[in-house]
């Protein structure tokens, strides 16, 4: 076996050394009734070349179209990915550490934790940072949990049905001990939060509003005026980003006044990979700082005097406060964290602006080109919107999208999977992948297959 | 024999801010091809950005250096041994690494539709049934993103399944050996923790779990092989005694590369336990993640499994999103996929009889580690151990040398420390968990500096409380960490 470099000779002069006959006496603590005798019932082994082949041909019983006649997006965003990206990540030396807690020998993975915290509190806008969550979704989570601590009696927390459908699934499920507290709130006409409905919450119960930023609608909608009465209830404003890169056009959360803000990083320099790993990134106001989950990376001196990095606050976590931790969090997101570091270095300030402008230059092409196909319209034609945006279509999506991917476009998703409501509606993704060329295309399938 | 020592040429290298200088770019932007609209005159001025971001302006090359001079700055298992208990640090293998990179997986989206995916869902259907043969359990749901995730998935299950009977009951009992997240986990689903003594020999007994079991025990919470690396051998009794009770047995699976094609633990009467894709099969840790922790359980728990689940129907693999008594949600889309396309392929590529030999090895090593330090270091508990072994301080303690000096000057000698001060039963734990992965020349290397480390602290202790002497940076000033708080650049 590659892997295992034992030789019989070594295996026999190791179990000498021990006084032992053979290895099965090395597993003499195990009662014998649990022993299993008959091997495990699994595909015989594969040797190297095989294997990849019969990798390669699972992936290929997917059927990915090409990125750029893709429009899904729904949180999960196709971005270019520049070729020194994929190959720094691949490094031995960020690949197969350990967390670095021995922190003299795990220098480089700490600078990056504390270069990551900074990049993700610049673009938030917002004073701290941790150095990780799972996802988005989980993110989330946390964020409530976390506004609940601070809260401590305040209970409910609003949560927009326009929210990421499967985001607010995950803080459904992972809060579901605390009691019925979790307030869904409706959204207007216009695709944005509904505010009448928030008014019989604004009291000395709430602990925290969340504000999606975008939505799943793809809309950026400004909210001074909720984070004012959400304040001046004693209540926090939580912030959830799904696409990142909103915020080289849109204004930050932190400069709106948010307390907590969290989200997806995914659409920074990480692949699709059919949801995961990604990388949850989460950030608050400094004087919470205490009731963050998650590692946080700090700048020091080591005995010497020269500047290092290590790990902080550590007496929040799960290692040391165990059930009284601020979150079970051990293993975060580290590679995916770094993988966004090294994206983000090569966009840079001016990069992140100007891909922004791009992304919404196109959504905005894509827009007016395709709700000009007769019988499509805008669902939502006076809100801002990022990259992606929602059409409502003369006859239920899924149909159409079918048709659609007879000519080799996967056109949105179906906006029915989540909302009953809107089986005629398809939210559409655009980036800088989708070339002019291709937009001007797919709204000619579109027109083609609304009339078949 | 002489060890891989520490010196080098490590360069110093500053923040990327640090390194800015306005108008550099390291990013080929695309040419517009659509109408360049200014977004000043479509969106109002209330909702565009005012400030910018400050991200680094620098050039590809300027990246480039930065990202590998860090890199170098990191020990790695790629470089060497990495012996940390509880972690599993073996060998990641390149072609697990390739198989994720397959365009067909990596560009796949997670909202496409079931069709267009068939290879993905296939694969992760597949992977649930491996994991449930080499584990015991009926079934697995392979979403949580780790361990940790894991655990809370697990006990949200539990809690469904209490509640359903009408009750979802008060406690969960923790034994005093475990990991920190066992009880954190156990916490967010609202439970209170009853820890639990291990005896003398550092396994938990069947009086002791009585004594402690009543009907508002939602469940106990054991690690088998359990944190000092020693099996729990009353582990069926055990199960039995909370089971009588109307209780369940979470596992947490950390430990299973001692086991793989030796015990299934469900045969033991485990209820749920969960899987570290990043531990047992080699997904890379990535310098803290990301990883995967699927869970398994028996029958009577699969109305509870998280959603979506993925159904086999005449040959063609569907998603299933709603089920009626499910848990929901854990996380967004398919879990870490990439974990599980690597950690699929691992399998495929040990099969059965290979899964085994891993164990074997693994135990065989940490044994042989055991056994060559055995004299030098203080061996808390003398029962047989199986993948790792647990020493502790005490006699190093008489010259005032603590667990921690010793792991510092590992580093002069090239290697990674071992777990420190964990599992908390033990004062100045030193947890030694070598895998399989590790040649005996290795682990001959690794016994002789801490021999020599041992006769360092009778004979020079300065020498071993200032280290490490060799390595990039001397000991880290935690404390100012902490007090001064710096946790981001600023101008
Ligand atoms: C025994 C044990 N349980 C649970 C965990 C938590 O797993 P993870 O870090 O994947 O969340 C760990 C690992 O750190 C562990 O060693």
């Amino acid at each position: 076996m590659r892997y295992i470099p034992h030789t019989n000779e070594e295996i026999q002069a190791m179990l000498k050394s021990q006084g032992k006959r053979s290895i099965d006496e090395l597993f003499q603590s195990i009662p014998d009734s649990l022993i299993q005798n008959e091997p495990l019932k699994l595909p015989a082994a594969m040797d190297e070349m095989t294997l990849l082949h019969h990798m390669e041909s699972l992936a290929g019983e997917n059927h990915t179209l090409s990125r750029s006649r893709s429009c899904l997006g729904g949180g999960v965003y196709r971005h270019y990915i520049p070729s020194a990206v994929g190959d720094l990540i691949r490094r031995s030396e960020f690949l197969t550490p350990y967390t670095p807690y021995q922190p003299e020998i795990a220098q480089g993975t700490l600078q990056v934790m504390f270069e990551f915290q900074t990049m993700v509190a610049e673009m938030y806008g917002m004073e701290v940072a941790n150095a990780s969550l799972y996802d988005g979704s989980t993110a989330l989570a946390e964020a409530v949990l976390m506004a609940r601590r601070i809260g401590k009696n305040r209970k409910t927390v609003l949560i927009p049905l326009a929210i990421h459908p499967e985001y607010r699934q995950v803080v459904q499920t992972i809060l579901q001990g605390f009691g019925d507290h979790l307030v869904e709130t409706p959204y207007a006409a216009n695709g944005g939060i509904d505010r009448g409905s928030l008014n019989d919450y604004l009291n000395e119960d709430l602990a925290a509003c969340i504000i999606p930023y975008p939505n799943f609608f793809g809309i950026v909608e400004e909210t001074r005026d909720i984070i004012e009465k959400v304040h001046a209830a004693g209540g926090l404003v939580i912030f959830c980003v799904q696409e990142p890169l909103s915020l080289g056009l849109f204004e930050s959360p932190g400069a709106y006044g948010a307390d907590i803000v969290c989200g997806e990083g995914q659409s920074l320099g990480l692949s699709p990979s059919f949801g995961g790993p990604f990388v949850g990134l989460f950030a608050s106001k400094n004087e919470f700082v205490r009731q963050m989950p998650g590692r946080l990376c700090g700048m020091t001196t080591d005995s010497k005097g020269r500047r290092g990095f290590v790990l902080t606050l550590s007496t929040r976590e799960q290692h040391i406060r165990r059930e009284k931790a601020t979150s079970n969090i051990c293993t975060n997101q580290a590679l995916c964290a770094t993988q966004m570091t090294i994206y983000l270095s090569l966009l840079g300030k001016q990069g992140f602006k100007k891909l922004a402008e791009l992304n919404w230059q196109k959504a905005e092409y894509a827009k007016q080109k395709l709700a000009a196909v007769p019988g499509v319209r805008l669902t939502h034609p006076e809100s801002a919107t990022f990259n992606e945006f929602v059409l409502t279509l003369p006859r239920p999506a899924d149909t159409v999208l079918s048709e659609l991917r007879k000519s080799g476009f996967d056109g949105g998703i179906p906006l029915e999977r989540w909302y009953r409501s809107l089986h005629h509606c398809l939210l559409v993704n655009v980036t800088e992948l989708n070339s002019k060329e291709d937009i001007d295309a797919l709204a000619v399938e579109l027109k083609g297959a609304l009339q078949s | 024999m002489s060890t891989p020592g520490a010196t080098g040429l490590i360069l110093e290298e500053g923040l990327l801010f640090e390194q800015s200088v306005p108008g550099r770019i390291g990013f080929s932007l695309p040419a517009p091809d659509v109408p360049e609209t200014d977004p000043k005159t479509k969106l109002s001025k209330n909702i565009l950005r005012q400030k910018e971001a400050a991200l680094p302006e620098i050039s590809e090359v300027d990246s480039v250096r930065h990202f590998v001079r860090l890199s170098q700055q990191n020990y790695c298992k790629d470089a060497g041994l990495f012996p940390l208990g509880s972690c599993t640090m073996k060998y990641n293998p390149k072609t697990t690494e390739a198989a994720a990179r397959i365009s067909g997986f990596a560009n796949s989206h997670p909202l496409a539709s079931p069709e267009a995916m068939q290879g993905n869902l296939k694969l992760i259907y597949e992977l649930q049934n491996y994991l449930a043969e080499i584990s015991g359990m009926d079934f697995v749901t392979p979403w949580p993103a780790a361990g940790s995730h894991g655990e809370l998935t697990g006990m949200l299950m539990i809690r469904a399944y209490h509640t359903a009977k009408g009750n979802p009951r008060k406690k969960v009992i923790i034994p005093d050996s475990a990991h920190g997240t066992n009880p954190a986990s156990a916490a967010i689903c609202q439970y209170d923790v009853v820890t639990l003594p291990s005896n003398k020999d550092g396994i938990l007994t069947a009086d002791a779990v009585k004594a402690v079991m009543d009907d508002n025990v939602a469940a106990l919470m054991v690690t088998n092989p359990n944190t000092l690396g020693i099996f729990e051998e009353n582990i069926q009794e055990i199960c039995e005694i909370v089971h009588k009770k109307g209780g369940l047995v979470y596992c947490d699976g950390a430990n299973l590369n001692a086991l793989l094609g030796i015990v299934k633990l469900g045969e033991a009467g485990i209820d749920v336990l969960h899987f570290n894709l990043h531990k047992t099969f080699s997904t890379p840790h990535g310098g803290g993640g990301p990883g995967a922790g699927p869970v398994g359980v028996k029958k009577k728990l699969e109305p509870f499994l998280p959603t979506p689940l993925i159904i086999k129907e005449n040959g063609t693999f569907k998603v299933e999103r709603e089920r009626p008594q499910s848990i929901g949600r854990v996380k967004a889309y398919f879990g870490n996929f990439g974990m599980l396309v690597r950690a699929y392929a691992y399998i495929r590529e040990f099969g059965p009889q290979g899964l085994r030999h891993i164990s074997e090895m693994a135990v065989l090593n940490s044994n042989y580690i055991r056994k060559g330090l055995e004299g030098a270091y203080h061996l808390p508990y003398s029962k047989p151990s199986l993948h790792e072994c647990v020493f502790s301080d005490k006699f190093q303690k008489e010259k005032e040398i603590k667990t921690l000096d010793i792991s510092k000057r590992l580093m002069d000698y090239g290697f990674h420390p071992f777990t420190i001060y964990f599992p908390l039963i033990v004062h100045g734990a030193m947890m030694i968990e070598p895998t399989e992965s590790e040649p005996k020349a290795s682990l001959d290397q690794f016994i002789e500096a801490m021999q020599k480390i041992a006769k360092e602290c009778e004979e020079n202790p300065e020498l071993v409380k200032k280290a490490p002497h060799n390595t990039f940076r001397s000991r880290l000033d935690e404390v100012k960490a902490a007090r001064e708080l710096k946790l981001r650049w600023t101008v």
